[in-house]
């Protein structure tokens, strides 16, 4: 691998971001194009765009492999005459393992795979959590499906689909794990790879997997569907391990911890840290500060919450929580059961381009939980209402 | 003539199984972790109950990589690594050793070629962005270059632990926000400031008009006959240039030289600890578009980040530094103007307007 590649077209604004310490995509743009032709008209396409300050791609168009409507995102440059080898330059998201974890081997393949039918641009990973392989032409497509598959790999959501489920590392690697996020996501993911791959919903559909209310996914901002972990039980607490933090330089227990617990339940008698769990909101602060002394509990599950998103089109969303506790064992069927509840009224409702949960704020919680079959439950609400105008129902008055 | 075999075609196999990937020493430990510390910054170490540890190393990368580059992580990774690996949720790499005595060799061969190693408890991790100029054709900036410039500057903080917590930062090159940046400590967001350019000769050709209508969340955009060609028109009074329109209508297209730009939002976050989730809010209404490096930009984050570095008390986010000093002396502290356009207008802006008399002088 060279370190800075050189090439015989003359970049002269985007080499500026060849400076720097941090890594430079401009320099790996430039190492796949002493290879690829793609890569070297992408090169020069973006820097007319630094020149122009705007981009030069069209609206994608609708391409794909046979049988799928979702996985490859349709790329059309509109400076096709300037730039012909990328005239046409589509993505292909391939679905990702669980919790992000290769080996040499598998990402050699891969790679391999990419520089024999695109450009050998990589994003390691889309937002949603794919393997984005970045440019190649539509009469690759069909060829490179047929060499992932064959090596075991698929292609992930777009469009008005189920997204690429993702999650945290979870029990791979995380002490704070309430449940296994790893397992989750394998089995929801080969569950709806039907609605993962073939777009048919009002919108995209996200589910994001974090194992602790740390939400190392950032769930509670990204996913139409978000679990999070969480315990119900006592946080373990090692009082022998409590010394060597006292011993850290700088570290002060009280301030650190004690008086940064937002419901100030810990104590400490200078022997003995003692944690009034009824009190404790799961807030993950301690645990986070002392790990060597405190564990999350034993009786473990998640939180279900619902509806995030980003602004288009009714404005930015946190998910709610929509089921306070469930247990997240295998083989998940409460979990699957509740989603499918929500799929059936959401299509049947949702409006197009309408995401959950700005169907949930059309409708109202309340009437959507009646829909889907649960009962009102005060964790879904941050406070009751404070607004009087209250629809009673009148035939329950009448009775 | 004789033909190729042509292979079996396979759909819906999913992705390979997680197992199949993971050390052995982490599938023998699977769920069941100890604690874990950080040795240094850009190092951890997991224990598991067993006694065994898993030591992380991990190291920056650009997101957008070349096979040949990965191709040498994973030279490193059989050097190092055993050959496993795994990526973050921010873009890094992680390295995962069974052996101790592997890391600093690792960190000198990552380190000769440029690579940082960091990221890890109270740092400013990778940065979370989008496509812009190199895959979009919606963007009003760049994700990478902004990206790369913001963490040229304030790389120190990605290999160290010295910030008060950590700083996620986010970069999306539209309102679409692929990524969903609006939680995050920092958010740069790519904007457009003037309504869509209506192609009135075309539209009708390449677009649905009930459906174009209907996307503006703002009502704005009307059918109209121009010169006997059905069409629409946007209400300018109305439009707040979200690029809703011209995702489903090419023929309205926003991008603009000289008018996109680029806003910064900060406080927001998604972790729980201590506090609850929160939006990012707006600090800088809008900044130009100065590829390659948009020093205006790099310039604005930094001071919003050495502000931070140099009052928050230990453990605070931004958004608890600044509820906790007020909003007015964010401002104050941070000299960033405030203006009208901090002041929100959409729907249920009402339910921001300061409705106490707390007000710290
Ligand atoms: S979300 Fe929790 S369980 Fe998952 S990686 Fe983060 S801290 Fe660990
Ligand atoms: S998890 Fe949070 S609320 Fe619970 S004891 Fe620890 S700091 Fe307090
Ligand atoms: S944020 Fe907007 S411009 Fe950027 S990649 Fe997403 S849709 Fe495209
Ligand atoms: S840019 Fe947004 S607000 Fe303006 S007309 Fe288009 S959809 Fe409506």
């Amino acid at each position: 691998m060279e370190d800075k590649p050189k090439l015989d077209v003359p970049t002269p604004k985007l080499d500026e971001l060849e400076k720097g310490p941090w890594p430079s995509f401009v320099t790996e743009i430039k190492r796949a194009a002493t290879k690829s032709a793609m890569a070297r008209d992408l090169v020069r396409q973006v820097e007319q765009s630094y020149n122009d300050r705007v981009g030069h791609w069209k609206h994608g168009g609708l391409v794909g492999v046979r049988g799928y409507g979702s996985g490859i995102i349709g790329r059309y440059s509109g400076k096709a005459e300037q730039f012909p080898e990328v005239a046409q330059f589509h993505t292909v998201r391939v679905n990702q393992p669980a919790g992000w974890f290769y080996t040499t081997k598998a990402l050699r393949e891969l790679c391999d795979m990419w520089d024999r039918h695109g450009s050998g641009l990589t994003n390691m990973h889309g937002s949603t959590g794919d393997i984005i392989f970045l440019g190649t032409k539509t009469e690759e497509l069909e060829p490179f499906f047929t060499e992932l598959t064959q090596k075991g790999w698929d292609l992930g959501g777009s469009g008005s689909a189920t997204r690429t489920p993702s999650c945290c590392v979870g029990p791979a690697r995380c002490e704070m794990a309430c449940y296994d996020t790893l397992a989750l996501t394998q089995d929801l993911t080969m569950e709806f790879q039907d609605t993962i791959h073939r777009p048919a919903w009002p919108y995209k559909f996200k589910f994001k997997m974090s194992g602790c209310p740390n939400d190392c996914v950032s769930g509670i901002a990204r996913a139409d569907f978000t679990i999070i972990g969480m315990w119900r039980d006592a946080i373990r607490i090692d009082q022998s391990a409590i010394p060597e933090y006292l011993g850290f330089e700088g570290f002060d227990l009280r301030r650190d911890v004690l008086d940064k617990c937002p419901t100030k339940c810990i104590e400490w008698d200078g022997k003995k840290l003692s944690i009034n769990d009824k009190e404790c909101n799961h807030c993950m602060h301690c645990l986070n500060v002392m790990p060597k002394a405190l564990r999350i509990g034993k009786d473990t599950g998640a939180t279900i919450l619902l509806g995030a998103k980003a602004p288009i089109v009714e404005g930015a969303l946190m998910s709610s929580v929509l089921v306070p506790f469930m247990k997240m064992e295998p083989p998940f069927t409460e979990v699957k059961d509740l989603v499918q509840r929500i799929w059936d009224f959401w299509e049947e409702f949702g409006n197009n381009r309408e995401r959950v949960g700005e169907l949930v704020t059309r409708v109202g919680l309340a009437n959507f939980i009646e829909a889907i079959g649960l009962e009102p439950n005060p964790y879904m609400v941050m406070h009751p209402r404070e607004n009087p105008y209250v629809f009673y129902d009148v035939d329950e008055a009448a009775e | 003539m004789a033909t190729e075999p042509v292979p079996q075609r396979r759909t819906d196999i999913g992705p390979p199984h997680y197992d199949q990937f993971l050390h052995p020493l982490i599938k023998r430990n699977y769920g069941k972790w100890k604690h874990h510390e950080a040795l240094k910054p850009g190092v951890l170490v997991h224990t598991a109950e067993s006694g065994e540890a898993i030591y992380t190393v991990r190291a920056a990368s650009a997101r957008l990589l070349s096979t040949d580059f990965i191709k040498w992580v994973c030279d490193m990774a059989d050097k190092y690594a055993d050959g496993y690996l795994r990526f973050t949720s921010r873009n890094n790499i992680e390295f995962l050793l069974a052996n101790k005595e592997n890391i600093d060799p690792l960190i000198k061969d990552l380190n000769a070629r440029g690579v940082p190693v960091g990221g890890t408890h109270n740092s400013i991790s990778g940065v979370v962005h989008t496509q812009g100029w190199i895959h979009c054709h919606t963007s009003a900036t760049d994700a990478s270059g902004l990206a790369k410039t913001i963490m040229d500057e304030l790389d120190e903080y990605f290999s160290s632990h010295k910030l008060p917590q950590r700083v996620k930062i986010a970069v999306a090159c539209c309102l679409n926000m692929c990524g969903a940046v609006h939680c995050s400590d920092i958010a740069i967001l790519g904007i457009h400031r003037k309504p869509p350019y209506v192609n009135h000769a075309n539209l009708k050709n390449l677009c649905e008009i009930p459906t174009t209508v209907a996307a503006c969340p703002t009502a704005a955009i009307r059918p109209v006959t121009v010169d006997g060609k059905a069409s629409v028109e946007v209400d300018r009074e109305k439009c707040m240039y979200c690029g809703n329109c011209y995702t489903t209508c090419p023929a309205m297209p926003l991008a603009d030289a000289d008018n996109d730009g680029v806003s910064i939002w900060v406080g927001g976050k998604v972790a729980n600890a201590r506090t609850r989730p929160m939006f990012s809010k707006l600090a800088i209404p809008y900044l130009p578009n100065n590829p390659p490096r948009w020093p205006e930009v790099t310039e604005a984050v930094k001071k919003i980040v050495d502000v931070y570095a140099a009052n928050a008390k230990p453990w605070e986010r931004i958004g608890e530094w600044i509820e906790r000093i007020s909003w007015p002396k964010f401002f104050e502290i941070t000299g960033l103007p405030f203006t009208r356009y901090h002041i929100d207008d959409f729907r249920g802006a009402n339910k921001t307007y300061r409705t106490t008399t707390h007000m710290k002088f």
